[in-house]
């Protein structure tokens, strides 16, 4: 039977994530070294497991409420005020969602109406730009470059609006190029925004991530910003929990609430036992300084430059990361493109890296490292792909 | 002691093996100065030795380990330590602690077989004249040692590749 008077041809037309056909490959070679992987090497840590699992002892399996357990409400509130200096009533300004994934999906699909206009930094996040057209919105790239530390500037965001535009992601500290906004370059975006009153979804996913001293600003702690803003975040990579699948949306009420309907008749809402995970990995990061959180970032930190220092000494330039787990090195002077780069790499030397037009087009001529794996595995990876670098010269 | 020095220990902790230069890479620092902070914390005792966690029972080797629990009458000005160190310096013996509760040494202790310990035992360390009492208790398994988890725990469940 042909299928396709019945698939929806917008959605059909969107095409596979570039990193499938990597991951297809990869997942056959047992040798190969995969410095693909988009999430934390750790594993959740062993009290933040217990409490899900002393909840599951307990019976706790029932649907919580629409926008999420209060307690756990209650202390994202806490943490948001403490750590970014962001407000948020947690009875009304903030839900719960199935990942940050979920909340990126929501909020693109309560907020935009047909042919409206979002404006999708890129190099980013493979889901954003796919997410926006199944909303039925129309994904407009703004070139972010090595030049400027992948940083998103006013010039670049000013040249990219239309009269159509009405939306900005903005997903800092980024992946896959670790690049970060300080809070000089945001208060320039805020201008921006404040004159063209564009709405800004704020992904912040690897806000706990930042290295060299350099604290995540959130956008919404942009004097006049809030109001502007949906800030997005989660507990996949702060606290190594991306399988439980707990992320949260806050912004003003008005906003959250129409996210809400959304949630509510979709998704009905997060996971119990993740939720209780959720909290457990707050309240217990309150009480210790977020002990956990600090380790995994130095181990991080350590790694990053590892990784920096070693495609540097391969006669690679590597804009230095700022933020997240990946280096985003240019591979230029090899005169591949991304895709050959790491196909090859991947079967002449069995180290699986993403290509950066995976990312958007002007990833091209970049190949992205997640340094999320063991050291022992980063080095040998480094040699390998030092020697493949060494024979195309 | 420093920030650096910590974080030199909690990589060498992890893998004693790395090279200077990769040390001090991730350390921000050089090479020199990772190789004389590791030669100072050498110096100073703080970096005591260098060894591979070992699972002898993938080995052909026999041996028997057992956690002695001992009694001793602590000795005027010397307290436990002299008795601690006749009891360290027999080679059977792979460790001494100083216990709370409700004796006073714990000996940790090797050999090839049960009756080269119970040798040990009942010839060596009972003939100690401060030595009250034993209790010898021996390891049937051992599951994780210094951090290290024997079987089971290199897992890596993550896809290969994710976004």
């Amino acid at each position: 039977m042909n299928y396709d008077r019945y698939i929806n041809p917008d959605i059909a037309a969107v095409p596979p994530s570039g990193i499938r056909r990597f991951f297809d490959i990869a997942a056959t070679m047992k040798d190969a070294i995969s410095l693909g992987v988009g999430e934390p090497d750790f594993v959740t840590p062993y009290h933040i497991r217990n409490a899900a699992i002393n909840s599951i002892t307990d019976g706790e399996t029932q649907y919580t409420g629409n926008r999420g357990t209060p307690e756990l409400l209650e202390e994202i509130s806490w943490y948001l005020e403490h750590r970014y200096g962001t407000k948020y009533n947690p009875k009304t300004e903030i839900m719960v969602t199935v990942g940050a994934s979920e909340a990126i999906d929501v909020a693109l699909r309560a907020l935009i109406s047909p042919g409206d206009e979002v404006l999708v930094p890129e190099p980013s996040y493979v889901s954003y730009s796919p997410s926006v057209i199944f909303a039925g919105g129309k994904p407009v790239g703004v070139v972010t470059t090595a030049e400027t530390e992948f940083r998103l500037t006013p010039e670049a965001l000013r040249a990219s609006i239309t009269p159509r535009t009405k939306f900005l992601i903005l997903p800092y500290p980024n992946n896959p190029t670790g690049g970060i906004m300080e809070k000089e370059d945001l208060e320039k975006i805020a201008q921006v925004v404040r004159e063209k009153e564009l709405i800004v979804i704020s992904d912040e996913i690897y806000s706990e991530l930042t290295y060299g001293g350099k604290q995540h600003v959130s956008f919404a702690a942009i004097p006049g910003m809030w109001d502007y803003t949906i800030t997005l975040n989660g507990f996949s990579k702060a606290f190594a929990m991306t399988g439980w699948r707990v992320g949260y949306a806050c912004g003003p009420e008005e906003l959250i609430s129409v996210m809400l309907k959304i949630h509510q008749y979709a998704i009905m809402c997060a996971p119990r036992m993740g939720q209780v995970a959720a909290l457990e990995a707050l309240r217990s990061g309150r009480m210790t300084d977020y002990e956990d959180v600090c380790r995994m970032r130095e181990s991080y930190d350590r790694r990053r430059r590892l990784m920096v220092e070693g495609f540097r000494a391969m006669g690679l330039d590597c804009f230095e990361p700022r933020g997240a787990f990946y280096v985003f090195p240019s591979i230029k002077p090899t005169g591949l493109t991304s895709e050959e780069f790491c196909n090859r790499l991947l079967k002449e030397y069995k180290v699986a890296c993403v290509p950066g037009t995976a990312f958007g087009a002007c990833g091209e001529g970049h190949i992205r490292c997640s340094y999320a794996t063991g050291i022992d595995k980063l080095n040998i990876a480094l040699e390998r792909m030092e020697a493949f670098v060494k024979s195309l010269k | 002691m420093t920030k650096f020095e910590m974080e030199l220990l909690d990589l060498l902790k992890e893998d004693c093996r790395l090279p200077l230069e990769k040390l001090a890479i991730m350390l921000g620092s050089t090479t020199v100065e990772v190789a004389e902070t590791v030669d100072r914390l050498e110096k100073q005792r703080v970096i005591l030795h260098y060894a591979p966690t070992i699972n002898w029972d993938k080995t052909d080797r026999e041996r028997v380990e057992a956690m002695i629990q001992v009694n001793v009458t602590p000795q005027r000005d010397k307290g436990f330590d002299e008795v601690a160190g006749r009891i360290y310096r027999f080679e059977e013996v792979k460790s001494v602690y100083l216990m709370s509760g409700g004796y006073d040494l714990l000996v940790l202790v090797e050999g090839r077989n049960l009756k080269e310990l119970a040798l040990f035992v009942s010839s060596k360390l009972s003939a100690l004249e401060q030595v009250t009492a034993t209790h010898t208790c021996f390891v049937l398994k051992r599951y994780k040692e210094d951090g290290i988890i024997f079987e089971g725990d290199k897992f890596d469940n993550r896809l290969v590749i994710t976004p």
